[in-house]
């Protein structure tokens, strides 16, 4: 999966990614985890939680936030802000999806650069 | 001491209100003896609706306990039903030949449901709904699922049709008259509640006369006039009562539709009271609770010397008790000369509203869809409040009027205190806030408790509310249930409540029914709901895992460097060579960086990578290993000594008795984690004493105990009970496990349910009373049926593949721009 388009990189399917879950996406960058939310949009943060660097793939997604499976902060998938009282903010990445298919911003993939 | 004797013949809830007014008026007055053709205390008859719902079961709705009678020295005999009463040597006779000698005497022997005179009416199945047997019943109908049939279409009908409904049965209503609840609806608004009826998926069928009820043994159906046959495992009539008058008129008293009584509530022997619904009093016959609980008062004044106390009838007010159809009817309704009537539809809203008039008084209301003004309107109508200044907004509601705000607390300061706030038990407004005043009270449950109000069929709770806000201010916290997070103002508790009285099975219909205020909930409430309804619906409910906290979802531990660590069962803490040469391979295999012995017997390789779990499951699979579920909310460890089999103090086999446990337990899913232990003597080398539940082994046999903690509380286990054997501990024990799977909210564990619920009512329902700890352990059981799959196997197998594959890695990019 070495194509790159005008900028943009394929990296999955829609349905690679399960409603209200995440897949990882390894790259240079580091890992990227790829959401997708119940109303069915997707979004792309580095995995990182700002708090304690904590996987927030394989935390629990609700509306448009994700829940950080080691100490529960929530944050905003849209923007990677912590959410409520906590301060901190985890880079997004540029994902938009085409027929079907998840592309997300190729700079992203190669430093934090976004 | 009490010198004369009472005798009351009848124990439902007006006698029972009227010997409460006794006792605290005069304690010591009158030496009591009461007679129950039921079987049983006093309870809330209003209440049984909720019971068949599923909503409250029989002792939320007992009245006054066993102990209540035993403190008041009272005498009940229950299940003795009263033949005769012998007035002039004052005496009555029970049927097992019992009697009572009287000085006074209250006959208050209620209603009976009026049976159709159809042929079949006595077949088994066929049931009125009037007491708590009937219920039962009805109850147990349920239980095999099927079809009901309900005949008659007014309050109690629909409420027996909505109860059945909700325990899953399919239900017909068949109803004489041209539409439903016509003693209350004109036909518009008996058409919005028809259509509300339906909605919920019971048949309406109007106009629908019963010719005979089918079957020969046991009903089998309802055929009606015109032909038509509904099939029926149960038939419930439901087409009105009549006083029960009989002992009354064999006794020679005056008796026309009901016992005839005057104002003082005296029948024509003036030793001899009447109340309830046997009672006719200026020509009414009263059904509803409001009236009879004013007769007793009057009853109780009288006994206690008062002459001047007297009944004077009743304006009633009465509510629909279906969640979702709202209807108020206050009064008198029906068409009159010289009456008016102001009706306001709007049809969308599904909203019907009529008032009837006389000479400017209101003298009836019927409101469907919005009832908020039904208090306000049942008070004009109480105090014959002239309305002709407001006559033409008065139908829009007590908002409109002077321009008073919308604000629902305004409404409630602008109540007299005469108003009446809760109509089940005949509570006025200043009633509450005199005695809030005069005993500091600051709660709804003490306001309850002292007063009654709201804490019968709870609808008017909110109403309660404000009249304590009124009177306490800011001091008032309402919040006295915390609820389960931000998406929700309910409680853990009342959602696991509508959970099962609605029938809901999946998340999605929680929210929807229960009124979430987010679209899908958050990390807090959904693996609640998700636990909730894998513990309700065993079979059913089809797991969410994206409402699972992660270590549930990928069946290992995650750590802080997004590793994660893996736990083999070791059954009892038991294992074998081949078993730790497995680990040892794995180990290797995989390069795992830490294996450690656990607190609980087992050992955890900690440091595995997410992709490389199958791999991992699938070698210690092939060594006839499972998951330990060191990551559950459920059952995690049952830690053993080594019992009568080595040790020289040993009394049992602890060890055996913990592998024999961790085998049945294994799989099932608990509001929080769950661990054991079990120690073969009083040395209690398996720390059993601080553990969720423990077992010390004694000569006897076996002392289970539970409830201990060594976390971030440390907490010593109580003693829960004895059992003679390794059968009856593994049965207590599954069965505190249901009770707390059942009663416990998530992520409490079984200490803190112990210190919310008591352990007196743990200890009755699992110790002390046989049926329902074995209706408990069979619970159990039909939750493990499906509950023991190994899931390491399972994604071995394939199962949620993605959730251990990363999306193709890109290894060589150049940035484009």
């Amino acid at each position: 999966m070495n194509t790159i388009v005008t900028g943009w990189l394929e990296v999955a399917a829609v349905e690679d990614i399960p409603v209200r879950g995440s897949r990882v996406l390894r790259s240079p960058a580091g890992d990227i985890a790829l959401f997708r939310a119940a109303d069915g949009v997707v979004f792309a943060l580095y995995d990182k939680c700002p708090h304690g660097g904590g996987p927030l793939s394989q935390g629990i997604v609700h509306g448009h936030s994700v829940t950080c499976p080691l100490h529960n902060w929530v944050i905003c998938l849209k923007s990677g802000e912590a959410q409520g009282a906590d301060r901190g903010c985890t880079p997004n990445v540029p994902v938009r999806v085409e027929n079907g298919r998840v592309l997300v911003r190729a700079a992203s993939l190669v430093g934090q650069a976004a | 001491m009490a010198t004369r004797s009472l005798v009351v013949v009848g124990n439902g809830m007006a006698p029972g209100r009227a010997l409460e007014r006794l006792f605290e008026a005069a304690p010591d007055a009158f030496k009591v003896t009461i007679f129950n053709a039921e079987p049983r205390v006093n309870y809330d008859r209003i209440m049984l609706s909720p019971v068949l719902a599923g909503e409250k079961g029989f002792e939320d709705i007992v009245i006054h306990d066993d102990a209540w009678y035993a403190e008041r020295g009272v005498t009940l005999h229950k299940g003795r039903k009263v033949v005769a009463i012998d007035r002039a040597a004052k005496t009555v006779t029970a049927e097992d030949g019992t009697t009572a000698a009287y000085d006074e005497l209250i006959i208050a022997t209620g209603s009976q449901p009026f049976m159709l005179p159809v042929p079949g009416q006595t077949l088994p199945g066929v049931v009125a709904y009037r007491d708590l047997d009937d219920v039962e019943a009805m109850l147990a109908a349920a239980r095999k699922g099927g079809k009901a049939v309900v005949i008659g279409g007014g309050l109690l009908g629909l409420e027996a049709a909505a109860g059945l409904k909700a325990q899953g049965m399919d239900v017909v209503v068949l109803h004489l008259m041209p539409h439903l609840m016509e003693r209350q609806l004109d036909q518009a608004a008996g058409y919005l509640l028809e259509r509300a009826i339906a909605a919920r998926g019971i048949t309406v069928h109007c106009k629908a006369n019963t010719h005979e009820l089918l079957g020969v043994d046991r009903v089998t159906g309802v055929r009606l006039d015109d032909g038509t046959i509904y099939e029926a495992d149960i038939v419930v009539m439901a087409v009105g009562v009549r006083p029960n008058a009989d002992l009354a008129r064999k006794a020679g008293l005056d008796v026309n539709r009901g016992v005839l009584v005057d104002d003082r509530m005296r029948t024509s022997d003036p030793s001899i009271f009447a109340l309830g619904e046997c009672v006719e009093h200026r020509g009414a016959v009263y059904g509803l609770v409001a009236p009879l609980y004013e007769m007793a008062k009057v009853v109780a004044a009288q006994l206690t010397g008062d002459a001047s106390a007297a009944y004077r009838g009743s304006v009633t007010a009465t509510k629909l008790k279906v969640t979702g159809c709202d209807l108020y009817s206050a009064g008198d309704f029906a068409d009159g000369p010289g009456r008016e009537e102001i009706v306001l539809r709007d049809p969308a809203a599904g909203v019907y509203k009529r008032l009837v008039l006389k000479d400017d008084v209101i003298i009836g209301a019927v409101l469907y869809g919005d009832t908020a003004d039904g208090p306000w309107f049942f008070d004009m109508i109480r105090q014959k409040t002239d309305v002709s200044a407001m006559r033409q907004t008065l139908i829009f509601g007590q908002s409109y009027q002077g321009g008073a705000s919308l604000d629902p607390m305004a409404a409630v300061a602008a109540l007299p205190d005469e108003a009446e706030i809760c109509g089940c038990n005949g509570v006025c407004k200043g009633t509450i806030s005199s005695i809030i005043t005069a005993k500091g009270l600051t709660g709804l449950e003490e306001v309850r408790a002292h007063t009654k109000a709201s804490a019968s069929c709870g609808s008017c709770t909110g109403l309660v509310e404000q009249v304590i806000r009124l009177a306490l201010g800011d001091a008032y916290n309402p919040a006295a249930v915390q609820p389960m997070c931000g998406c929700t103002e309910l409680g853990h508790d009342d959602v696991r409540r509508l959970i099962r009285a609605k029938s809901l099975k999946s998340i999605p219909a929680v929210m929807q029914e229960l009124g979430w205020k987010t679209s899908c909930g958050c990390a807090k409430c959904r693996p609640a709901l998700n636990y909730y309804l894998v513990c309700d619906w065993p079979g059913e409910y089809e797991d969410d895992n994206q409402s699972r906290f992660v270590n549930e979802r990928v069946h290992a531990n995650i750590q802080k460097d997004g590793t994660f660590s893996v736990v083999p069962r070791m059954w009892g803490g038991l294992t074998s060579a081949k078993e730790l040469r497995a680990i040892a391979d794995v180990v290797d295999k995989f390069a795992i960086p830490t294996v450690k012995v656990t607190g609980g017997q087992r050992i955890d390789l900690l440091g595995v990578q997410k992709q490389d779990l199958p791999a991992v499951w699938a070698d210690l699979n092939a060594a006839g290993m499972i998951s330990g579920a060191a990551y559950a909310k459920g059952l995690r460890t049952v830690k053993t000594c080594v019992g009568s089999d080595w040790c020289r103090f040993g009394t049992q086999d602890s060890t055996g008795l913990g592998v024999k446990l961790e085998k049945f337990m294994w799989g099932s899913w608990t509001p929080a984690k769950l661990k054991m232990g079990v120690s073969g003597c009083p040395r209690n080398c398996a720390e059993a004493t601080c553990k969720d539940i423990g077992v010390i082994c004694v000569d006897s046999g076996y002392e289970i105990h539970f409830g201990g903690a060594a976390g971030l509380d440390i907490k010593g286990t109580e003693v829960l009970g004895h059992a003679r054997s390794e059968a009856e501990a593994i049965e207590i024990i599954a069965a505190l496990t249901q009770l707390y799977r059942e009663e416990g909210r998530y992520l409490e564990r079984i200490y803190k349910w112990a210190k919310r619920v008591g352990a007196p009512h743990i200890r009755a329902a699992v110790v002390d009373d046989r049926e329902k700890r074995r209706s408990l352990f069979e619970r159990f059981v039909v939750s493990q049926k499906t509950a023991q799959v190994d899931p390491w196997a399972e994604r071995v197998a394939g199962k949620d593949a993605h959730e251990f594959k990363p999306l193709e890695s890109i290894r060589f990019i150049q940035a484009a721009e």
